[in-house]
């Protein structure tokens, strides 16, 4: 069955994420991060911060929301009990702090067949409230027996 | 620059995660996929137990590079490339050990594995960091 390649191209609206001081420190207790700048805004100024400052696997919890309208998306028409994540990149530019506003957007950049299974190429791109590059991700989404 | 030179092994990074950490991972980061938090369900579709979150391995591989050569610097890290690879469970440790494959005037790039016992969680890792 030839896979559906229609979503090729496609882009989806813009998700915002205002990332705050809780959030950070809650990523940062669950990955066992200590360095006082994901935690106290002193820290972070005096190492030349803004304010508090995520992680940048962070990263994922800003972006996310803007991949699930792609996901869902039935021109991708993915099926989602036979899918893994199968690879995923991140290009970090401005570190994301603590008041930041992050606007992500999602595109499909692929969809082929390899070996009986369906490889689901996204890219999202994230700026802050200055448009200043914040972070790049490549997701790759595999669907066994297409 | 610090002293890194191509060949040198990144200090491992060792965590074993308890059983209740997809539970944190899954509200930190939003992933709330029930094969990460719910055993009946993991088990239903035919997994042995509920799974660690790939992107929480993906993120002790950015702890580990970041720890090893930037002391912990959330600036370092320009770059992370990942294959995920085996299932991880909660309560069996993660060793995530890396070598320095090359260096480009302040740009070094580390070759990076996390591993469960011998099931590789993440291979073919690239990171690059900025020292």
């Amino acid at each position: 069955m030839a896979l559906k390649t229609d979503a090729v191209g496609k882009e989806w609206p813009a998700s915002t994420y205002q990332v705050g001081r809780e959030k950070i420190r809650e990523y940062a207790n669950a990955l066992g991060i200590e360095n006082p700048v994901h935690f106290d805004a002193e820290a972070a100024r005096a190492a030349g911060f803004r304010d508090v400052v995520a992680p940048p696997m962070f990263a994922v919890v800003y972006s996310s929301p803007a991949m699930a309208p792609a996901m869902f998306d039935p021109d991708v028409a993915m099926n989602f009990a036979a899918m893994v994540h199968g690879g995923q990149e991140f290009e970090w530019d401005e570190p994301a702090c603590s008041g930041d506003e992050i606007t992500t957007t999602a595109k499909c950049v692929s969809i082929e067949e390899k070996d009986g299974k369906g490889f689901y190429v996204f890219e999202t791109n994230s700026v802050n409230q200055d448009g200043a590059q914040v972070a790049r991700g490549t997701w790759t989404l595999i669907v066994r027996g297409v | 620059m610090a002293d890194v030179n191509v060949g040198d092994a990144i200090p491992e990074l060792r965590v074993t995660p308890d059983k209740y950490l997809p539970h944190r991972y899954a509200g930190a980061s939003g992933d709330f996929n029930p094969i990460h938090i719910d055993e009946e369900f993991a088990k239903a579709v035919g997994l042995p137990r509920t799974i660690l979150h790939g992107l929480y391995g993906m993120g002790l591989t950015a702890k580990a590079n970041a720890a090893g050569l930037a002391g912990g610097d959330p600036r370092a890290l320009k770059r992370l490339k990942v294959q995920f690879r085996g299932m991880g469970f909660p309560e069996q440790e993660i060793v995530v050990s890396g070598t320095v494959k090359s260096i480009e005037g302040d740009r070094v790039v580390v070759d990076t594995v996390a591993k469960q016992g011998d099931t590789e969680l993440i291979k073919n890792a690239e990171a690059e960091l900025e020292l």
